[in-house]
């Protein structure tokens, strides 16, 4: 059970590429970890890189007291499971298992023992003399959990852990592996590009783009107050609505209405800025009546998501998303009021995209 | 790697070098020039083009390849692949299994099947056709090698040629089909010029094959009296029986550079084919 | 749909019997000479035409008493299982690591190395060949020929193998270093295990590539004792003045089919990639 510290870490690729360029992050003992981004954005590298199977070419990484910024990938005390899961096709379940164990030279009765015992708090009875590729999609997730976790490592690692799986699988795999972190209590990172996933797993996730952290936080600091329109857009079911408009006495400027200004932006314009507005879809409320602080908007397309609905609308030349819940659905082509909430919405600076408040 | 690398260059690079500098020696197995050869230059090269024996070699060789590899391999193959194609069941499985078997016997035995075909007193040919006492390879040598490379080569081409045949969508056939198209404007509308890439393929590489090829010499040994004696016999029998060494190598510098020419094809025809799927 | 008009219906019967014709002539050119090999060998006096046999083994047994005979089958077992290990070692450290290592110009390297090995043949090459292995000391030897052969068939086994070797997911030798495994360890529990098809499949490519191999242990092997059946083969219908048919046609027999079961049942399983290089 170890702290992970980056310090200036950059991964460059011959050709002067960089993969991570400069990143900075302590990951507390125990903790799990998220690092997200779209594909391309450097948190594979990142992983790999704390792995050991890419060279770090500048800035420093420990783990524990222990500066592992040039130790071979076994030295370090990870463990990882990969995308495609890496177990051995020729092995059965058992040896996979137990494969860290071989190459730490444990007796061969004594290694099995382990991966049984390992096997069995994974749900995998009855399938050790299974091969990999007898298994379903599951199985193998959870023989690749055990093999990495059977030597205790000090650093658990996943890519993408979830995305080889089927979607009504996912789910449930997705609940396993919170549990199963929260009972080994071992430090934890893991990749992935789906933000539900991260946001559902991760006690803190670093939001990642062009190899560098745009935003680190719990989940619902990167959900709530997104530092950038980047992540305000990259995180979210439904994408924040992201508006560009000026402030005004009423407050920001929507058609031919306003909404209000953002309490945690208050004091920090003044009418006549120019701004980006943003607010969730979940945070707009939809009314056929008249509301205070509203602007009146016509339904485009309707979109059932069960329980809710979706709408687009047009607010002037705007389009804004609202989620509605089923039964207060409108039809296309209705008209209506938006509502605003100001405690759940955002300005950001047009020029750096930065957030205001 | 590296112990690959250095096989491959003792064992190709260095015989194809080697063979330049032996070409212009003067180089023999016993005798003399054995212990201290000279080097006399382009002399070889004079000699071996003014050798008439030379040029029959190499007329003899072009007919072998034309007849045995280009046409006859590559057109009996299509054949037979053509014909097989909506084919299944024993007869098909019955006529490849033979066409590869003859394939796949080694060489020696191949060549001694053939002589035990053909021979003049027992051979089961005379017997069929009743032409008791004709010694086929002596008053047909060069159709006697023609016809028994065809009989093992022919097994390639074949194989090619189905694998091809399958390539070509069932749609586009359907559609010829329903347009009215006879087997033979169907054959010459969609199958080839949905295989061209393959018939330059097959083509080349029979061609590099049979030029290389040194089985005829297990059935003529090149006679009678050389009418035989395609360039790879005629190479043997000049360095190794002869003793000329410097002079067989001189021939073999021919060989490769022919040998280079024709794989230039293949690999451009090869690389063509990649880029353009 | 109307019947068909009967001048149509004559022609498709001309033509159906001209195709059966066809493919049983076809068919009749490629078994005829075949038919002796699996006649003779059971006939008590074999003769250079094909009839149909007295059963028995005995030629069989004559062949057992044959010194050469065994001792040649033995010999291409030599030839082609010491090919086989030189090849498929090196060939698969070569293909790893060229599959493994970002070399500048690696395809470059490939083709050309395939290049020369169609343009080197051994044909082109026997005159260097044989002269290389009088200077080295290694004519009459089958080290000598194993080397021959291994030079020649590397190239295609290094480009087969590192195709191979590409198509398995890197993950396993990265899950393996992760857990500590030093790179011969990997090699063994890891690539090696999971390569094995390939491996396989080019040994038995290797294996049938030198066992019907005549032109190279012709001239570079001098004394009976050492050569192989291909040679032998030879010698018994060309040297001894009245050939014995009865040892040559069971001879033939024995030396044939172990390739030909070999083939076909690797044909089955690899299908037409099988013959890329094959007999070349």
């Amino acid at each position: 059970m170890s702290t992970i510290t980056t310090r200036g870490l950059v991964k460059e690729y011959p050709g002067g590429v960089r993969g991570v360029d400069g990143f900075d992050v302590t990951i507390e003992d125990g903790e799990f970890f998220a690092l997200l981004g779209p594909s391309g954005c450097g948190k594979t590298t990142l992983l790999r890189s704390i792995a050991g199977l890419e060279a770090i070419t500048e800035g420093t990484l420990h783990i524990g007291d222990r500066d592992v910024t040039n130790a071979q990938p076994g030295e370090r005390g990870v463990a990882m499971v990969f995308q495609d899961y890496a177990l051995f096709p020729h092995m059965d379940v058992a040896d996979n298992i137990a494969y860290p164990l071989k190459i730490r030279k444990v007796p061969r009765t004594q290694r099995r023992q382990r991966a049984d015992e390992v096997g069995a708090g994974l749900a995998l009875h009855g399938l050790s003399e299974r091969r990999p590729g007898q298994l379903s999609g599951g199985q193998q997730q959870r023989v690749a959990l055990a093999r990495a976790v059977a030597t205790q490592p000090e650093v658990l690692l996943l890519d993408e852990p979830l995305s080889n799986l089927d979607a009504r699988l996912r789910l449930e795999a997705r609940t396993f592996l919170k549990v199963l972190q929260r009972d080994l209590k071992v430090t934890t990172v893991f990749v992935t590009h789906d933000q539900a996933e991260a946001l559902a797993l991760a006690d803190r996730i670093a939001v990642m783009q062009s190899g560098r952290l745009q935003q680190l936080g719990a989940p619902h600091e990167v959900f709530q107050r997104p530092v950038n329109t980047f992540v305000a857009s990259f995180i979210g079911s439904n994408p924040m609505n992201l508006v560009t408009t000026t402030v005004t006495q009423a407050g920001v400027r929507l058609g031919d209405g306003a909404v209000r200004l953002p309490e945690t932006a208050a004091g920090l314009v003044a009418p006549g800025d120019e701004v980006v507005w943003g607010a969730r879809p979940e945070y707009l409320r939809w009314s056929v009546e008249r509301l205070d602080d509203a602007v009146e908007a016509r339904v485009e397309v309707v979109e059932n998501l069960g329980a809710s609905v979706l709408l687009t609308a047009t607010v002037g030349d705007h389009r804004l998303q609202v989620v509605v819940p089923e039964e207060d659905a409108p039809a296309a082509g209705a008209r209506g009021w938006v509502q605003a909430n100001a405690r759940r919405s955002l300005l950001f600076d047009p020029r750096t995209t930065e957030l205001i408040g | 790697m590296a112990p690959a690398l250095a096989l491959i260059g003792l064992f190709l690079i260095f015989p194809a070098l080697w063979t330049v500098y032996l070409g212009m020696t003067d180089y023999r197995l016993t005798g003399l020039a054995a212990a201290d050869p000279t080097v006399v230059g382009l002399e070889n090269y004079t000699s071996i083009l003014g050798d008439p024996g030379f040029w029959r070699s190499l007329r003899l060789t072009l007919v072998f390849v034309l007849a045995s590899g280009v046409l006859g391999q590559t057109l009996l193959g299509f054949s037979i692949a053509w014909a097989l194609r909506r084919l299944s069941g024993p007869v098909k499985s019955v006529v490849e299994t033979l066409v590869l078997a003859a394939w796949v016997v080694p060489s020696s035995v191949g060549a001694f099947l053939w002589l035990a075909l053909l021979d003049r007193r027992a051979g089961t040919l005379n017997a069929l056709l009743g032409t008791e006492g004709t010694a086929w390879l002596i008053e047909h040598p060069m159709a006697g090698i023609v016809v028994f490379n065809i009989w093992v080569g022919t097994a390639f081409s074949m194989l090619l040629f189905s694998s091809a045949l399958n390539g070509v969508p069932p749609s586009q056939m359907e559609s010829a089909r329903m347009a009215g198209a006879t087997a033979w404007q169907q054959l010459r509308d969609v199958v080839l010029p949905n295989i061209r890439a393959h018939i330059l393929t097959n083509t080349l590489l029979i061609t590099l094959w049979t030029f290389n090829t040194f089985t005829p010499y297990l059935l003529t040994a090149g006679g009678p009296n050389d009418e035989s004696a395609i360039l790879p016999v005629y190479i043997y029998r000049t360095a190794i029986p002869g003793g000329q060494l410097g002079m067989g190598a001189a021939i073999s510098l021919i060989m490769l550079l022919i040998n280079l020419v024709i794989a230039l094809a293949s690999m451009r025809v090869g690389r063509e084919r990649r880029r353009r799927s | 749909m109307s019947a068909p008009a009967p001048r149509s219906t004559v022609r498709h019967y001309v033509s159906r019997v001209a195709f059966v014709v066809v493919v049983v002539l076809v068919a009749a050119f490629f078994a005829l000479p075949l038919t002796w090999l699996v006649t003779a060998p059971f006939d008590a006096s074999p003769t250079l035409t094909v009839e149909w046999p007295q059963w028995t083994l005995a030629n069989f047994r004559s062949l057992a008493e044959n010194p050469y005979a065994l001792r040649s089958i033995g010999n291409s077992l030599v030839l082609g299982l010491g090919t086989i290990a030189v090849v498929v070692t090196l060939g698969a450290l070569a293909a790893y690591a060229l599959s493994r290592v970002r070399i500048p110009g690696r395809d470059g390297l490939l083709y050309a190395l395939l290049l020369l090995s169609s343009v080197v043949t051994g044909t082109a090459a026997m005159v260097p060949l044989f002269q290389l292995m009088v200077q080295v000391g290694l004519i009459n030897t089958q080290t000598g020929v194993v080397l021959a052969m291994s030079g020649g068939l590397l190239p295609t086994v290094v480009f087969i193998l590192k195709d191979f070797m590409d198509s398995i997911p890197k993950s396993y030798e990265e899950s393996a270093r992760l857990y500590g495994a030093r790179p011969g360890q990997i090699l063994r529990h890891v690539v090696v295990p999971i390569a094995r098809p390939g491996l396989a499949f080019v040994s038995v490519w290797v294996l049938v590539q030198v066992w019907g191999n005549f032109l190279l242990p012709f001239i570079l092997l001098r004394s009976p004792e050492s050569q192989p059946a291909a040679v032998i083969m030879y010698t018994f219908y060309t040297e001894s003045g009245q050939a014995d048919l009865s040892l040559i046609s069971a001879f033939s027999l024995v030396f044939s089919v172990p390739v030909i079961a070999i083939y076909f049942l690797v044909n089955r399983r690899y299908g037409f990639r099988f013959h890329g290089g094959i007999k070349s």
